[in-house]
């Protein structure tokens, strides 16, 4: 069994592509979910409302790459207020519903037979990337990080332009989360109408709350459809969106970077659980299941280590354990 | 005891000799005109289904005044209260604050107007501090604006005259060593306290208070009782819901009584409870009611005659089985388990 192998796979997905676009999908939930406590389950829809409006402007219409960032950023807005208006002054059960459903449409319609040209329809789409990489300050050729583990020149560069995003996201939400508008945003998570008897206007915070974590996520998007230089729309399923909860509440909702650690230790632990499930598999020294067999598994293993984490720690990595004793009460 | 005295506010001042001399010359009517009222209210109708909760004709609330609002359970008060305050839409009705109408103003308008209450089933926001809870009673804040946020220089000095109204309210509720605690590790009273220090935070012109002493110990009531007085000193209005009669006697200027939904008397404090109308809504519908001295001597010799009887053997069943009044179950004739 090759040790360094499982290993440095291991730390290579905890910093590389899906950990970026995790953490920065995370975020965005986490302004949602861990501050406000707006029950979002449709961030998927964020994702590729970014992504596809990025790969439709280039690919489809041949226009700039910058206009597809802006296009992206701004229909995520769009896509928040649809959202927004005709749930936020109900409960919260019925923003879940909504978003669940809307992150279907959204899937639905751009991978719908009738409008193959604009979006691709199963396929999806490619070669939008070029002027993104053509932005590439690294030289061909591979890089090595420490001893074990490297990536090319393309990936180093998505890497670079994630990785800002996602500290610059969360210097945003430091700054936001420890000025007043965090405090309203927070107590409205705790009690909407205790704020609203104190003047505050709830709907207009829950809708820039809703607003800002879909723009986070619609970063998500952009980096996720470069890192592949595809878009497909089946990537943007429910999955995505649990996977994201699954990241947020490992590191510890409501914490700054309780979505970055997440994602880099959600990442790390599946793709060291498979690696090594696969090498033991060849090795000869696991004998009861095929390589095959190994997906599967790992997402059981993760399932369980999941179930540890909440019964053991609920407040996840980051969290404060007093917190969680005051919802006994 | 020098602190405490410090901040014992000044209960008798000209405000309260000015509201006594108003309130002095007003029929004990349920409707009757004030001579300044703060808050006019007409019709107000709230149905749940079959039941109308609410169904006040006409109320005024008398400028710089403390108004008790009682009456037995279920009355409506609460959702009167949700009424006014854009809480709950009203199926009729309408009432002015300030001269301005208010019916169909959402809840956070109501507040930033100056109308502001609590809530009888206490609201504190748990995973903010008790401090935080404070600062968010606060009107107007730059830093509340998103993009002025971002920008710290452009709240910090707000925030700081902010911090320091709210730990001057903090001390006068005896919660200043819990500022810096999560709001939900306080105990019950401790959250009325809260949300009655965080209501005045917002600066209003008119308090309402739900039930704010229920569970709240008798010597700290006694020191709250004086801070109400000095809002009324500071010119607010307060309108406040309460069972403790006594409590009501002592600070109120004038009281409504709501039974069924509807005003049913209004009064002053020391007759009110001899109103033969608010004695049948009490009494009359078998509801647990605050006790005149007579009254509850007469149902302390009844009940100590039952229970007599009861040890004797001879007790009638449908006797036994009627709920004894609570201010006697809480004395005298609190059941053993293995009595029934
Ligand atoms: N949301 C609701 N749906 C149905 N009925 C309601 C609702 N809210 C209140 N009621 C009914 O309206 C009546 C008045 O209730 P309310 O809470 O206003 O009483 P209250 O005077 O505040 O009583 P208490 O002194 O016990 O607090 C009650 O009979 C209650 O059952
Ligand atoms: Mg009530």
């Amino acid at each position: 069994m090759d040790w360094t192998l499982i290993f440095s796979r291991a730390i290579e997905s905890g910093i590389g592509s899906e950990a970026v676009i995790y953490a920065l999908a995370a975020i965005g939930l986490n302004v949602h979910f861990g501050y406000t406590g707006l029950l979002n389950f449709g961030q998927a829809a964020f994702l590729a409302v970014g992504g596809y409006s990025i790969a439709v402007t280039v690919a489809t219409f041949g226009l700039p790459f910058f206009l597809g960032v802006a296009i992206g950023i701004a229909l995520a807005v769009v896509l928040a207020l649809l959202l927004g208006i005709p749930t936020l002054r109900l409960r919260a059960d019925y923003l879940a519903i909504v978003t669940i459903a809307a992150a279907e449409i959204v899937r639905l319609v751009v991978r719908a037979v009738a409008l193959e040209g604009t979006f691709g329809g199963t396929d999806g789409l490619q070669g939008f990337s070029d002027s993104f990489y053509a932005m590439n300050p690294y030289p061909d050729g591979q890089y090595n990080v420490g001893s074990i583990i490297g990536f090319d020149h393309r990936t180093m560069w998505v890497l670079t332009v994630g990785w800002i995003l996602v500290a610059l996201s969360c210097f945003v939400i430091y700054l936001l989360m420890k000025s007043p508008w965090g405090r309203v945003l927070k107590a409205i998570r705790e009690d909407e109408d205790a704020v609203r008897s104190l003047g505050k206007n709830v709907f207009s915070y829950k809708m820039q709350s809703l607003v800002l974590g879909g723009v986070i996520g619609a970063l998500a998007g952009f980096i996720f459809a470069l890192s592949r230089s595809a878009v497909q729309p089946d990537l943007y399923s429910t999955d995505l969106t649990f996977y994201a909860y699954t990241v947020l509440i490992l590191g510890g909702a409501a914490r700054i970077l309780g979505p970055v650690v997440g994602a880099a230790i959600f990442w790390a632990l599946l793709i060291l659980i498979s690696t090594f499930l696969e090498e033991a598999v060849n090795a000869g020294v696991i004998n009861v299941i095929t390589v095959t067999q190994v997906g599967p598994i790992r997402l059981m293993l993760v399932g369980f280590g999941l179930m540890l984490l909440l019964i053991f720690r609920p407040q996840g990595i980051f969290g404060d354990k007093r917190e969680i004793a005051l919802d006994a009460r | 005891m020098h602190a405490d005295e410090a901040v014992q506010p000044q209960a008798i001042g000209p405000r309260k000799a000015q509201a006594t001399a108003v309130f002095a010359e007003l029929a004990s009517e349920p409707g009757v005109p004030k001579p300044d009222p703060i808050l006019v209210v007409n019709n107000v109708v709230r149905r749940f289904g079959g039941l109308t909760a609410v169904n006040v004709e006409h109320v005024e609330i008398q400028r710089g005044s403390i108004t008790a609002l009682i009456g037995p359970n279920g009355a409506g008060k609460t959702t009167f209260f949700n009424q006014l305050t854009g809480f709950d839409t009203a199926d009729a009705g309408e009432w002015t604050f300030n001269g301005r109408p208010m019916k169909g103003v959402s809840a956070h308008k109501v507040a930033r107007q100056g109308m502001v209450r609590t809530f009888q089933l206490t609201k504190a926001l748990s995973k903010l501090t008790v401090l935080e809870n404070m600062r968010l009673g606060a009107q107007g804040q730059r830093g509340e604006n998103f993009l002025r946020a971002l920008v710290a220089g452009l709240w910090r000095g707000q925030e700081k005259e902010i911090t320091e109204r709210a730990e001057d309210l903090l001390r006068r509720f005896k919660l200043d060593a819990k500022s810096a605690d999560f709001a939900g590790s306080l105990s019950g009273g401790q959250r009325k306290l809260l949300e009655m220090a965080r209501a005045l935070m917002v600066e209003p012109e008119l308090v309402m208070l739900d039930e704010p002493m229920a569970g709240v110990n008798p010597a700290l009531t006694q020191s709250l009782l004086g801070h109400v007085k000095d809002l009324r000193e500071q010119g607010m209005t307060v309108l406040f819901v309460e069972h403790d009669m006594d409590m009501v006697r002592d600070i109120s200027d004038w009281v409504i009584v709501m039974a069924q939904g509807s005003v049913i008397a209004e009064g002053p404090p020391d007759s009110i409870m001899s109103d033969p109308r608010v004695v049948d809504a009490y009494l009359g519908a078998h509801h647990d009611a605050p006790l005149s001295a007579e009254e509850e001597e007469q149902q302390l010799a009844e009940a100590e005659a039952a229970l007599e009887a009861e040890a004797q053997g001879v007790a009638d069943p449908a006797d036994a089985a009627r709920p004894a009044p609570a201010s006697v179950a809480e004395g005298t004739s609190r059941k053993e388990p293995g009595d029934d």
